[in-house]
């Protein structure tokens, strides 16, 4: 068991890193993304860029304000 | 699409990868034995080419559609935690990783530990230092060959490119004798980072149904709004800096790695 638990954290730890909103939020992109594509027909290829820049910069903050006055 | 954005892609991503495993490699060998040290990357290289061969194939039976959505987020998510990281770096919010640091730390700890044979290695702790180290950094550069060389259908461009950072990381190495301090290892950082967050996004949304304006010339869009975004971040954290430092607050705030 306690192999099981280090093999998944390492392999959390490789690929989600220090932040998780990280990986939920490009997760709901792509997710949001095939909804619009498959189920509305929308060529939505707009939609997961938005969410990329939104990790990213959400991340930064969260990253950093926890160091403001 | 083109080999050459692929082969360079994957040559400075693992070119950093090797940097990085070079500095524990030579940490085991200068301080402890070289015979053992030798044993152990060796051993981490046969289970690396074991983990290649297995996984890379089998990926690729994989629908294009299943495995662009699959392996896009997973470069995604990947990519941008190096962005993150480099970002943070670069504003000095995180410690910069410091070669020269790191390996007088693996040597402080090498020379203290105790000199053990085990299962035909002369020096457990060598061995075990050098397989971890070149392991580790190793499956970063197994994946980034994997999915990229699948994706592109090209796994001998991703491997070449991969083969060729190593060379010249060690050939490099062996000539100075010393960890690489002079690399700018976080730029290099940067710069897969954004590679690696733009080729995500382009395969993870064709994955999900999309069909990029351009096709793939879209990419010459994605990878410069993806380096803006970054920069733009170092400079916005760099105000945020400047702010903290005047109000008295300390740098390098995030303390795990």
């Amino acid at each position: 068991m306690k192999h099981i638990k280090a093999f998944g954290a390492f392999w959390y730890d490789f690929i989600v890193g220090d932040d998780w909103h990280v990986a939920v939020l490009v997760v709901a992109g792509l997710i949001l993304t095939a909804i619009l594509a498959h189920a509305a027909g929308l060529n939505a290829w707009w939609l997961l860029p938005l969410f990329v820049i939104a990790a990213l910069a959400w991340s930064l903050h969260r990253a950093t304000s926890h160091y403001k006055n | 699409m083109n080999a050459l954005p692929l082969i360079l892609t994957v040559f400075v991503a693992c070119a950093v990868e090797a940097v990085e495993a070079l500095t524990i490699v030579l940490a085991a060998g200068l301080t402890r034995e070289w015979r053992s040290t030798f044993q152990g990357m060796a051993v981490a290289l046969v289970v690396l080419a074991v983990v290649t061969a297995a996984v890379g194939p089998a990926i690729s039976y994989l629908p294009l559609t299943a495995l662009r959505l699959v392996i896009g987020a997973l470069l995604a998510i990947f990519g941008l935690q190096w962005l993150r990281k480099a970002v943070l770096r670069a504003t000095g919010f995180k410690a910069l990783h410091d070669e020269a640091s790191a390996y007088l730390k693996q040597v402080a700890a090498a020379e203290s530990a105790a000199k053990e044979a085990r299962r035909g290695v002369g020096d457990w702790y060598a061995f075990t230092l050098a397989f971890k180290g070149v392991l580790l950094e190793g499956l970063e550069v197994v994946f980034i060959v994997i999915t990229f060389g699948d994706n592109q259908k090209n796994i001998g461009g991703a491997v070449i490119g991969a083969v060729a950072a190593i060379v010249v990381v060690t050939i490099t190495g062996i000539a100075v004798k010393a960890p690489l301090t002079k690399v700018p290892e976080n730029w290099m950082k940067f710069s897969v980072g954004v590679m690696l967050t733009s080729f995500g996004t382009f395969w993870g949304a064709e994955g999900a149904g999309v069909r990029w304006p351009g096709n793939d010339a879209a990419l010459l869009v994605i990878v410069p709004a993806v380096a803006l975004v970054a920069a733009a971040g170092v400079f916005w954290l760099r105000g945020r800096g400047a702010v903290l430092a005047a109000a008295g607050t300390t740098e390098n705030s995030e303390v795990h790695a």
